[in-house]
């Protein structure tokens, strides 16, 4: 049984079901397929950061004996400009022509056989410069949308949310300290290992398969059959092993060329995108100027906060702006509150998701600001969120109140920590940072399939990507319900064509809403073989019974496997539009040490308390935590896209975006609060995005104490740290 | 009757209003009687597509709390409170 949990599955750590495929190399990523007289596609990308396409002219590479087949947006059925630019090119690295050649080598060749002709214009990489009057203007018809209501007017704000409570300015007034400030971050990478890549073929009768690495495949079918102008039920997506996601895989470039290119010529087709292709290709998380004042008494309680937040989308609409400001402020009561927060377009790719889209840029800015009020109040930074740190029955300040939560739960569980308990050190620059973060968490679509062998044991068909460990934690929670160990349901994660439709693994929704979906399809399993043994006992339905993992009358006792020869085959099999999703809180204590002569930061400490609702593989919600605070170091310290005069990425390697590494990071202490989640029979929270939220400020908060000069800019690479410090 | 949350941008549409206080079973009952009393309402939650009237992808909406999962046939409690909040999405799709 579980650590006093009263479950005997949930909360355990079995061996994950995939992990000797995985460990041995024989699970298969997208780049492992391979089949005979395959094609191998290749994109041509735009050198230019802006530029208007006067003439493509493809004739020199359709010469070369090796290619087999050429396209451009005119052969897409229905334009998709991300997938391949129409007349202009809003970015370095968007894609223009896709061909097919019969080897790689030849691809890359016939690439540079193409001849396109360009108008180049001034470009605008810096969302400072894009909202300013004087910008150039990446899209004449794009006017700024206000809920519904336009402009009219050209501009590179592409929306506008407001949220309002209260009285901003009475709030002020009433404030003993304000504090104002404008904090900056860089785009960033979700810097999966894997990169991406779709094979397609494509048969006479109109059947076509796609196998890709996707945090989704249902949302690739429709992106597919969507820009391919076909029905979805004609498109068949096989989702492979995933090398990492971040919320970077919930959309797709490649695919659809993938696609065309194999139903024109009649052969399998693969893309694969090099590394510099999807740092420059793909979406990254946007970069973001953020405007922040915040008021507080003198006793430490908040009384105002106004805000505006201005959120890269890249060349296309569609920050994650709304997240942000949904996110900003979820941790505390704030009675008078402006936000507003504004889309902006530049010449950088689309802007795309990345763990708590939206929520780690607002985050910062907020929890720097509070820091910065508990220094000047001379308040303890964790005994303010207590203050003012929301509970169930409390109002997110932009409007709905909170179910039940842990929050301050995760506080008192950082306070009463050793890492709190003791003194960060002196002697050099060291400091200690606290940050908190919220993340609202997903539910939605999810079809489980379960079916009882012979002997017991139960295939588990799932349409959710595996990432982080979800097939065990979706295997555990049916377990559970069925009684039997989490070793006897063999999950697999199935194409398609063989599954009910399955929203992305993306939004912390999969343990909760597939792990609901896969409770009801075991209920329904439970049921079914009551039924065959009320008859093969020759007693009504309801004097047979399910207890523990034992079917039961009053003559007869037996378990899940002696029944299962008995009753098999049985399918339980349930699709389901779920809801109850628990929003979630991380507190994050950080240690640090500036090197004042470099103005390198070391992480000394790491500790991430996270209210995880109910654990159900405590490994793989420790492994989400960990992850997520790493990244987050990542943001602090060092990785961003650098762009010169022209708008071009300049380090669009890993070699030269700097990821953080194991050199780079302590061992991250995790500290796992469980306020069960009421939406969910065994109470499960999304876990992997907030963990991604505090780090930023945290660690700002930091390296601010240890210095003495409050940051607020990302990443503090030793350059900034050097600045803040006077010495260059 | 349920409480409707007007957003600060919609206000101008509700004479200031930043509440209201409405009859519906369903969302979709809401927005009609909420566009019934304050005209252009639904034009700013909703948009048209080839499966009828539908809240814009762009809005999440809050029923006491919890994000609505039914779109338009979302089911309404006589004393619920809904908030209209930018929807959480994570990039452009385009």
């Amino acid at each position: 049984m579980a650590d006093g949990n009263g479950y005997k599955v949930v909360g355990t750590r079995p061996i994950r079901h995939d992990g000797v495929d995985k460990v041995t190399g024989r699970a298969k990523y997208g780049a492992d397929l391979n089949f005979p007289d395959m094609l191998f596609g290749k994109i041509l990308r735009s050198p230019h950061a802006h530029a208007k396409i006067v003439s493509i002219d493809v004739s020199r590479a359709l010469a070369h004996p090796g290619v087999k087949d050429i396209v451009t947006s005119k052969d897409l059925p229905i334009l998709s400009e991300n997938i391949l630019a129409e007349d202009k090119v809003f970015y370095k690295g968007h894609a223009i022509v896709g061909l097919a050649a019969v080897d790689v080598h030849t691809a890359e060749e016939a690439l540079s056989l193409i001849d396109i002709e360009y108008e180049v214009l001034p470009a605008v990489t810096d969302v400072a410069k894009a909202i300013r009057e004087d910008s150039v203007v990446l899209h004449q018809s794009l006017t700024t949308n206000t809920l519904g209501e336009k402009t009219g007017k050209p501009t590179n704000i592409s929306s506008h949310v407001r949220h309002q409570n209260g009285d901003v300015e009475a709030g002020f007034a009433e404030a003993d300290v304000v504090v104002e400030r404008t904090f900056t971050t860089q785009t960033v990478h979700q810097g999966y290992i894997e990169p991406i890549t779709a094979t397609a073929k494509y048969n006479p009768d109109g059947e076509l398969t796609v196998w890709t690495s996707t945090q989704g495949a249902f949302n690739v079918r429709q992106q597919v059959a969507g820009i391919l102008d076909c029905p979805a039920s004609k498109v068949r997506v096989v989702p492979l092993e995933i090398g990492g996601g971040f919320g970077g895989k919930t959309t797709v470039y490649v695919a659809p060329v993938a696609a065309l290119l194999a139903m024109r010529t009649g052969q399998i087709v693969k893309v694969t995108m090099t590394r510099d292709e999807v740092f420059e290709g793909t979406g990254p998380a946007p970069a973001t100027l953020i405007r922040l004042k915040m008021g507080a008494t003198k006793d430490g309680r908040i009384t105002a906060a106004d805000t505006d937040l201005f959120y890269e989308g890249g060349a296309y609409p569609g920050s994650a702006v709304g997240a942000g400001a949904n996110c900003m402020f979820a941790a505390y009561k704030i009675p008078n509150l402006m936000i507003d927060g504004f889309d902006v377009v530049v010449n950088k790719p689309s802007s795309h998701a990345y763990r708590a889209p939206g929520a780690p840029n607002s985050s910062f800015a907020a929890e720097c600001v509070i820091d910065e009020i508990c220094q000047k109040l001379d308040l303890d930074p964790l005994e303010f969120r207590m203050i003012n740190g929301a509970k169930e029955g409390d109002r997110n300040p932009i409007g709905p109140r909170h179910g039940k939560i842990g929050y301050l739960e995760t506080v008192e569980a950082a306070q009463t920590h050793d890492h709190y308990q003791v003194e960060v050190g002196n002697g050099k620059l060291r400091g200690r940072g606290v940050a908190s973060g919220y993340w609202g968490n997903g539910a939605g679509r999810s079809s489980v399939n379960l079916t009882v062998n012979q002997d017991g044991t139960i295939m588990l068909l799932e349409g959710s990507t595996d990432i982080g460990g979800t097939r065990a934690s979706i295997a555990m929670q049916a377990a559970e319900v069925l009684g039997i160990a989490a070793e006897d349901v063999r999950p697999a994660v199935v194409d398609t064509n063989s599954i009910g439709e399955t929203g992305v693994t993306g939004g912390s929704r999969t343990t909760h809403a597939t792990g609901l979906v896969a409770i009801r399809a075991a209920e329904s399993v439970i049921e079914q073989m009551k039924e065959k043994l009320a008859d093969h006992w020759e007693v009504n339905l309801n004097q047979v019974d399910f207890a523990d993992g034992t079917f039961l009358n009053s003559d007869n006792q037996i378990s899940f496997k002696e029944a299962a020869r008995i009753c098999s085959p049985v399918v339980g099999s349930v699709t389901e539009s779920t809801t109850g999703a628990g929003g979630a809180f991380g507190t994050h204590v950080v240690d640090v040490e500036v090197d004042e002569d470099t103005g390198k930061v070391e992480v000394l400490r790491y500790t991430a308390v996270q209210d995880v609702g109910t654990a159900i593989h405590p490994s793989y919600a420790e492994g989400q935590i960990q992850g997520g605070a790493v990244q987050g170091i990542g943001w602090a310290l060092s990785e961003e896209y650098v762009y010169d005069q022209k708008g071009q990425m300049v380090n669009a390697s890993f070699l030269d975006y700097r990821m953080p590494t194991s050199y780079d990071t302590p061992m991250v202490d995790t500290v796992m609060v469980e306020v069960p989640n009421p939406g969910h029979p065994f109470g499960v929270r999304g876990v992997g995005e907030v963990p991604l939220v505090p780090p930023l400020a945290a660690i700002a908060n930091a390296v601010s104490r240890a210095i003495g000069v409050r940051m607020t800019h990302l990443p503090m690479n030793p350059g900034s740290v050097l600045k803040a410090l006077n010495k260059i | 009757m349920a409480i409707v949350a007007i957003p600060s941008l919609m206000r101008d549409l509700t004479q200031g209003k930043a509440e209201v206080v409405i009859q519906g079973s369903t969302l979709r009952e809401l927005v009609e009687n909420i566009e019934a009393q304050f005209p252009g309402v639904k034009d700013r939650l909703c948009h048209e597509d080839a499966n009828g009237v539908r809240i814009s992808p762009y809005i999440g909406v809050y029923v006491d709390g919890a994000l609505v999962e039914k779109g338009m046939r979302s089911p309404i409690g006589d004393s619920s409170e809904v908030h209209f909040l930018p929807a959480i999405s994570g990039g452009s799709e385009s």
